[in-house]
């Protein structure tokens, strides 16, 4: 495995010789998300494997090659689970490219996000330089928190190396319940249970209907299903259901031709735009079909107290992610410098000037 | 922790000239720098340093706080924030040759919004007048230092503060949602959004715990939780600390979340008895405090299957609370664990180092044994679910030698964290106190991509400098003087 890093980090510091872009790549389940990809591809996936892990410690130090198919069977094995349900979004997805586009899934309103479970992080910065950041415990707060910046980075700010996440038990009851409402009344619903000591582990609303997962102890479970009523979904169906959410293997979205992912306050009243919605997390993210203007979209999401993103088709050239105010630009500018100072790793995947 | 003596002496000449810079458009009351008027300021909640600030500034609009920035910055002028002064690793210590910038005055909740389940706040509100806010609502506000009456959400802000609950609610980088924030120059960041994440790099992640390096927050918005419907507490003891420990990561091992689980030694319990009347057994060479919240359904099943584990794990007694006065009375004991300190000892020296949870055993038989060989008392309280230590070295200031070798112990135990796979600090910051442990805990260059980090925001290092990152010189000083005294610690444990 030495090895494999020494020939990692020799590519870097000869492409920062010679100014030629890198395309990290773990999978490639990624490839469709965020700017263009641009430069050689730097095939990182070869350095694979679980380093470290004792479910005691609620921790576990892998690769960022290891497969994440590979990572949540071994957590499964030990009644454990990654706490941010993440999309794979392919057979080849490795840990690497989850963290690096910090996408989540259906839970992550309910448990944590991506970076909420990012301990520690091993990487090569654009000199080539093998760095360390957080650790392997649960709290530490020795040096800024460069470790949880790579999540959601899309490769920009180095080569990930090895990851440290907190991982937690898998819930002993699970069942999932559907009603049916419009939009306005599920935002609303939603955001009620939310307030209410109930163990919520998923919402989605489409086109009518709202499917609520509750996951927990026996006893919780059995007392919220009491408590919210609805229609209890059979237990294959439901899970079926949420692995089509959490894939995007659902018709709204394999139907989809230009894809808009809205994170706003989840109260936000249910979009005045034209095309299908679907709505997860309490009305936090909104998933929008739809071939209206970009510009409107995005001051949409804004008017929600958030931001959009391009997430599948649509016209990449006018950008994929939501445009900074200048001051953060520039800031995430100089941070981006100041571990890639060639500008190497992945240019313009996260914004077109760097 | 002696840095007194170093202190640089205000420079008069220097101090008119902000002074009057400041002036321009400060209130008279805003504006301190009589040395009556400025020693309130001279420290935080780790007294061991002082500095008496050359120019003490409280504001109370982000204007003016803007307005201090830029003037600071045109001046090259150092700019310390300082919340509510509790911090515990000097991180809000004031520069001799600038300006302390107060947050006090920002006092007021700005919003809270029920249905989303959020609070807008300015920096200086206190921790638990969040909670109490929101508690109307059915809501409260998770992470929970045990100095949440005193710290402001700056300072939790600022210091990525945790507390009993976190192993189950999380620290507080879990549970916030939005800052707006004045860098150096006086440019406005505005940091997160409403929703669940934002564009761009997780600015509000590296900001969270940044010890006030990158910018001054002027305003948070935070999570609000549901308040869960009962919770109980389990008191367990242990005749052995080795299997109060493994009691903990077997708990966890069980597929348990705790939504508190603490540990106190023997010592520590039989310093706190007195003080609060908790009922603990004093015999028990370690207790474990192993809270469950939640309906009252789940609750009674998760609180069978924790004794059930508790048991296994070798416990002499289990007890669990009746009534919330009892549960209470068990939680007293730990959040009078430092003041007991301060009763049972003239001085007190409180650490914070995090280690792997199968360390713990290890850990705790080396502390004693360098509590032997300084000949200090230690009392050993922490937050066993998270592996986060605080042990509370006992001393007397005015024994000759008896702050230096406490010094010592201290390092010692950062150094064994370290050695353990751990880190110098959970919770309470590196401030001052622990930037010589930052030298080994990460190489030159991790210090160095450090400090890059803080130039992409603050390019002349005006903010709370010298602190939280060494420079390499100082590291390079610090090895030399290392090597010089040739403490190497342990060299026989194992490291991984
Ligand atoms: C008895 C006692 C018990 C404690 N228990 C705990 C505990 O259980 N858990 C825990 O985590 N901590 C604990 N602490 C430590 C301390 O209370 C926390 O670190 C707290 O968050 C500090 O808040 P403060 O408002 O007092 O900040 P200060 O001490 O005023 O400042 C702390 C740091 O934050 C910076 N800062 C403050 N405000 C701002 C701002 N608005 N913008 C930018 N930077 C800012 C300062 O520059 C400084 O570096 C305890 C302290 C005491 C005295």
């Amino acid at each position: 495995m030495h090895e494999i890093i020494e020939q990692l980090a020799s590519t870097i510091r000869e492409a920062a010789a010679q100014h030629t872009p890198l395309c990290i790549r773990g999978g490639g389940s990624k490839d469709f998300y965020g700017g263009p990809l641009r430069g050689e591809t730097l095939g990182v996936s070869a350095y694979h494997g679980i380093i470290d892990y004792e479910p005691s410690e609620l921790v576990m130090t892998a690769r960022a090659g290891t497969s994440l198919v590979e990572i949540e069977n071994t957590l499964r094995y030990k009644g454990q689970m990654l706490a941010f349900e993440p999309p794979h979004f392919g057979l080849h997805s490795t840990l690497g490219g989850c963290i690096a586009t910090g996408l989540a899934g259906p839970r992550r309103a309910y448990t944590a996000s991506v970076r909420d479970t990012v301990l520690g992080a091993r990487l090569l910065d654009g000199k080539g330089d093998d760095l360390r950041f957080g650790g392997q415990v649960m709290k530490n707060v020795a040096g800024f928190d460069v470790s949880r910046l790579l999540a959601g980075s899309m490769g920009t700010l180095g080569v990930i190396l090895e990851l440290s996440l907190k991982v937690l038990p898998l819930p002993v009851a699970e069942a999932t319940l559907r009603f049916e409402h419009a939009a306005a009344g599920a935002i609303a619903l939603m955001n009620e249970w939310a307030g209410q000591p109930l163990p919520l582990s998923a919402t989605a609303w489409h086109d009518g209907k709202l499917q609520v997962r509750l996951s927990g102890a026996a006893a919780a479970v059995s007392a919220a299903i009491k408590q919210l009523g609805g229609e209890r979904v059979d237990d294959n169906a439901a899970q079926r259901y949420w692995q089509d959410i959490r894939e995007q293997s659902a018709l709204f979205f394999t139907s989809a031709k230009t894809l808009w992912r809205l994170s706003v306050k989840s109260t936000t009243p249910p979009l005045n735009l034209p095309g299908a919605q679907l709505l997860e997390w309490n009305g936090a993210l909104r998933w929008l079909a739809t071939d209206a203007d970009a510009a409107a979209v995005r001051a949409a999401a804004q008017s929600g107290g958030g931001h959009a993103t391009l997430f599948r088709g649509g016209d990449k050239a006018l950008g994929v992610f939501h445009a900074l105010p200048p001051a953060l630009h520039a800031i995430e500018h100089k941070l981006k410098r100041a571990f890639d100072p060639a500008g190497i790793f992945n240019p313009g995947r996260l914004y077109p000037d760097f | 922790m002696n840095s007194v003596a170093d202190s640089p002496q205000i420079d008069f000449t220097r101090q008119r000239k902000v002074v009057d810079a400041l002036a321009a458009f400060l209130p008279e009351h805003a504006l301190l720098y009589a040395r009556e008027d400025v020693q309130p300021y001279e420290c935080d909640g780790l007294s061991a340093y002082r500095q008496m600030p050359m120019v003490v500034v409280l504001p109370d609009t982000e204007a003016q706080v803007q307005r201090i920035l830029q003037t600071c910055h045109a001046l090259r002028v150092p700019v310390v924030a300082r919340g509510a002064g509790t911090g515990l690793s000097g991180g809000a210590l004031p520069p001799g040759d600038g300006v302390l910038l107060s947050l006090a005055r920002f006092m007021r909740i700005l919003d809270i919004d029920a249905a989303a389940r959020s609070a807008r706040l300015q920096p200086g509100v206190r921790n638990l007048a969040i909670s109490e806010a929101a508690s109307p609502y059915g809501l409260y506000y998770a992470p929970d230092p045990s100095s949440q009456i005193a710290c402001s959400i700056g300072g939790n802000v600022a210091e990525n503060s945790g507390g009993m609950h976190c192993l189950k609610y999380g620290l507080t980088v879990h549970n916030i949602l939005k800052l707006r924030a004045y860098t150096i120059d006086g440019d406005l960041l505005e940091i997160g959004g409403d929703g669940l994440d934002s564009a761009g790099y997780d600015l509000l992640a590296l900001m969270t715990g940044s010890e006030g390096l990158l910018a001054v927050i002027t305003e948070v918005t935070v999570k609000l939780l549901p308040i869960p419907e009962r919770a109980q507490c389990i008191l367990a003891a242990f005749d052995d600390v080795g299997k109060a420990g493994q009691a903990v990561a077997n708990i966890i091992a069980a597929g348990i979340i705790p939504a508190g689980l603490e540990m106190m030694d023997k010592i520590t319990t039989g310093a706190v008895e007195p003080f609060v009347n908790a009922g603990y057994p004093l015999d028990a060479e370690a207790i474990l405090l192993c809270e469950s919240d939640g309906n009252d359904a789940e609750v009674a099943e998760e609180i069978e299957r924790m004794k059930a584990v508790m048991r296994a794990s070798g416990a002499t007694e289990v007890r669990v609370s009746s009534s919330e006065a009892e549960r209470y009375r068990f939680w007293a004991g730990r959040k009078a664990a430092f003041p007991a300190a301060g009763r049972v000892s003239p001085d007190y020296y409180c650490m914070d180092g995090t280690i792997p949870k199968r360390a713990l055993p290890r850990v705790l038989k080396a502390i004693t044994e360098l509590s032997v060989k300084y000949g200090l008392r230690c009392m050993n309280v922490f937050h066993a679910g998270d592996g986060n230590l605080h042990p509370l070295i006992l001393y007397d200031a005015n024994q000759p030698g008896e702050l230096q070798r406490t010094e010592q112990f201290g390092a010692e135990i950062l150094k064994l964290s370290i050695d353990v796979g751990g880190t110098i600090t959970g919770e309470h910051g590196v401030g001052v106190e622990k930037i010589d442990a930052m030298c080994m805990q990460f190489k030159p260059l991790e210090l160095a991509t450090f400090h890059a980090v803080k130039a992409a925001f603050d390019e002349h290092a005006l903010l709370n400098p010298g602190k939280a990152v060494p420079t390499l010189h100082r590291c390079a000083e610090f090895g030399r003087m290392h090597v010089h005294a040739g403490q190497q610690k342990f060299p026989d444990l194992p490291r991984f």
